[in-house]
């Protein structure tokens, strides 16, 4: 059938198209203000993380250990009311150099976003599922040297500055001379 | 269960930025789908329309919104969307309508319009990350991308050169699709390894483009197919499966929610060796490293091998298996929910012989489509075959 077709339809229109006004358009913004409560979970979770903790939830079912602290198990649909520390230490599962913002600005200083798999939540050996994997920034590390497995650890903003945010933790480091 | 046949596929370009809405890119796309098949819209019992989010529109209920397009008004009308995987669904949405027995003959109309976020769509992604504990770090929707490809390299030792070899079949492919976006004849893996570094290892050209366009299929139960065509395409499986919402906690090398999908799907297209009996891939390829992750997921690879498709020249269009002989995602385009319908009405067309310029030699028999969506954990197949 495509091949009986010559001509389709859909006009291409270019950005100059709309900065020369050949074409009529609408602007507009939306305002869009919410206030999210965290729940029971998540709020546990940054409750921990203004104490300077990171906070896992366990299932007393299945006894897995998973971050972010949630109240049911995924995997058993059993409570996971338990929340328990984890530690503020873990490993690099994976990560990027990001030369974009949000918002696709350019930036030449790459930002280093990671999901690390954080010590002491539960590992599973016969698979790659990550227990404790967060996703935050690397900090304090030279963009080239960082690997998959490096060994990291939190960076906290000073006590007094946290407010219950997942940036109460600045970024990860890496530990030692790694 | 009853046997279900696509009868007619249109499609309009996908082009960066359409002049049309999406109510009138649907409407072009569900006439060419009905004329291909000479009904009109009296004979459509049933339509089911597949849109991704309302933020690239800005309109809330899109779906309501696009009807009179998509040929909704005046009767059972329902959109589906499953993010990126929601083309591919919509084809199983369709097919159960018409499998059940409700419906006879249904339309399904997919289409996106992602021009309209200003100044650039990347940004309405932003609402997809969780907003307590992911946003406030203004993620990128590329760090997902590239996180799970810097995994799935390191795991298995896969070498960028290697997977830029995707970007290059595909948008070579896309070269000879008249709805191309993206079609580059002579591209080379060198021009991919040289495109901007966006967030590494993704570079600029492993992505495909943010595009606006719409696809229809008309699907018609096995009685009525027979009178209406003698080249039926039936849809002979289907399956989607979710893996967990909690991203950071999910296995990044092997997309374990695909195998099941296609596991479903297969099972019910009685097929066993899905290496030996499908002769054509549709696998979702937003970005070039996805190809290989899904193709591996569809157990059409060992894990880990799937760029050996590439290398070999298995996955050429007169390969053993053509991969994306349409140009997929990273050369025909990537509007969202159009993208996924689209791999299907590749195959309708490359099942029929009528692909032109596209077209896969020896009489392929069975083809397999596949999308994956949502927080990057929705997989959905459709097995189809004459």
């Amino acid at each position: 059938m495509t091949s009986r077709i010559k001509n389709f339809p859909g006009t291409s229109l270019s950005e100059k198209d709309f900065d020369e006004s050949k074409v009529l358009f609408v602007h507009d913004e939306l305002k869009a203000d919410y206030a999210w409560d965290t729940g029971v979970g998540i709020g546990a979770y940054l409750a921990g993380l203004k104490r300077g903790v990171i906070l896992g939830s366990r299932c007393n079912h299945c006894r897995k250990v998973v971050v972010p602290p949630r109240t049911v198990c995924e995997w058993c649909f059993h409570p996971m009311n338990d929340f328990v520390p984890v530690k503020g230490t873990g490993m690099i599962n994976t990560f990027s150099l990001c030369y974009v913002t949000w918002d696709v600005k350019r930036i030449t200083e790459p930002e280093i976003p990671a999901v690390i798999m954080l010590d002491g939540a539960s590992e599973l050996s016969e698979s790659s599922v990550i227990m404790g994997g967060i996703m935050h920034k690397l900090g304090e590390v030279d963009p080239q040297k960082v690997h998959i497995g490096m060994r990291v650890q939190a960076v906290w903003k000073p006590e007094p500055e946290r407010e219950g945010s997942i940036t109460d933790i600045l970024y990860f480091k890496p530990i030692g001379n790694e | 269960m009853r046997k279900v046949a696509v009868i007619g596929a249109g499609m309009t370009k996908f082009v960066r930025r359409a002049l049309e809405t999406p109510k009138e890119l649907s409407w072009e796309a569900a006439k060419m789908a009905l004329d291909s098949c000479e009904l009109t819209m009296d004979n459509i019992e049933a339509t089911c329309f597949g849109t991704a989010p309302d933020a690239f529109d800005g309109v809330h209920l899109n779906g309501e919104y696009a009807s009179d397009g998509a040929g909704g008004w005046g009767k059972p009308f329902m959109r589906s969307y499953v993010g990126g995987g929601t083309g591919v669904f919509n084809a199983a949405q369709g097919w159960y309508h018409v499998a059940s027995g409700m419906f006879d003959l249904v339309l399904v109309v997919a289409e996106e319009k992602m021009s309209s976020f200003y100044p650039h769509a990347q940004a309405a992604f932003l609402t997809i990350f969780d907003h307590t504990t992911e946003r406030a770090l203004k993620p990128n929707l590329l760090w997902i991308f590239a996180l799970e490809m810097n995994r799935y390299m390191t795991t298995y030792g896969v070498k960028k050169e290697e997977i830029a070899r995707v970007s290059v079949q595909h948008k070579r492919n896309a070269a000879d699709h008249p709805c191309a976006l993206l079609g580059e004849p002579d591209i080379t893996v060198e021009d991919v390894l040289k495109s901007e570094t966006l967030a590494w290892p993704v570079q600029r050209f492993d992505v495909s483009p943010v595009s606006d366009g719409a696809v229809a299929l008309v699907l018609a139960a096995e009685h009525v197919a027979k009178r209406l065509t003698s080249k039926p395409v039936w849809i002979e499986g289907v399956g989607w499966h979710l893996d967990t919402a909690y991203w950071t906690n999910r296995d990044l090398v092997y997309p374990r929610y695909i195998e099941y999908a296609a596991k479903m799907a297969y099972d019910m297209a009685g097929i066993k060796e899905p290496r030996k009996e499908i002769h054509i891939a549709e696998p979702y390829d937003p970005f070039d490293y996805k190809a290989l992750h899904h193709l591996e997921g569809l157990q059409l690879a060992d894990r880990g091998k799937a760029v050996e498709l590439y290398i070999n020249g298995t996955a050429a269009r007169d390969g053993n298996m053509p991969v994306c002989p349409s140009g997929g995602l990273l050369g025909v385009g990537n509007p969202i929910a159009a993208a996924g319908l689209m791999k299907i009405a590749e195959l309708f067309w490359q099942l029929r012989g009528e692909a032109g310029a596209r077209q896969v030699p020896g009489q392929p028999k069975r083809g397999v489509a596949q999308a994956w969506g949502d927080l990057m954990q929705v997989g959905t197949v459709v097995v189809m075959g004459r």
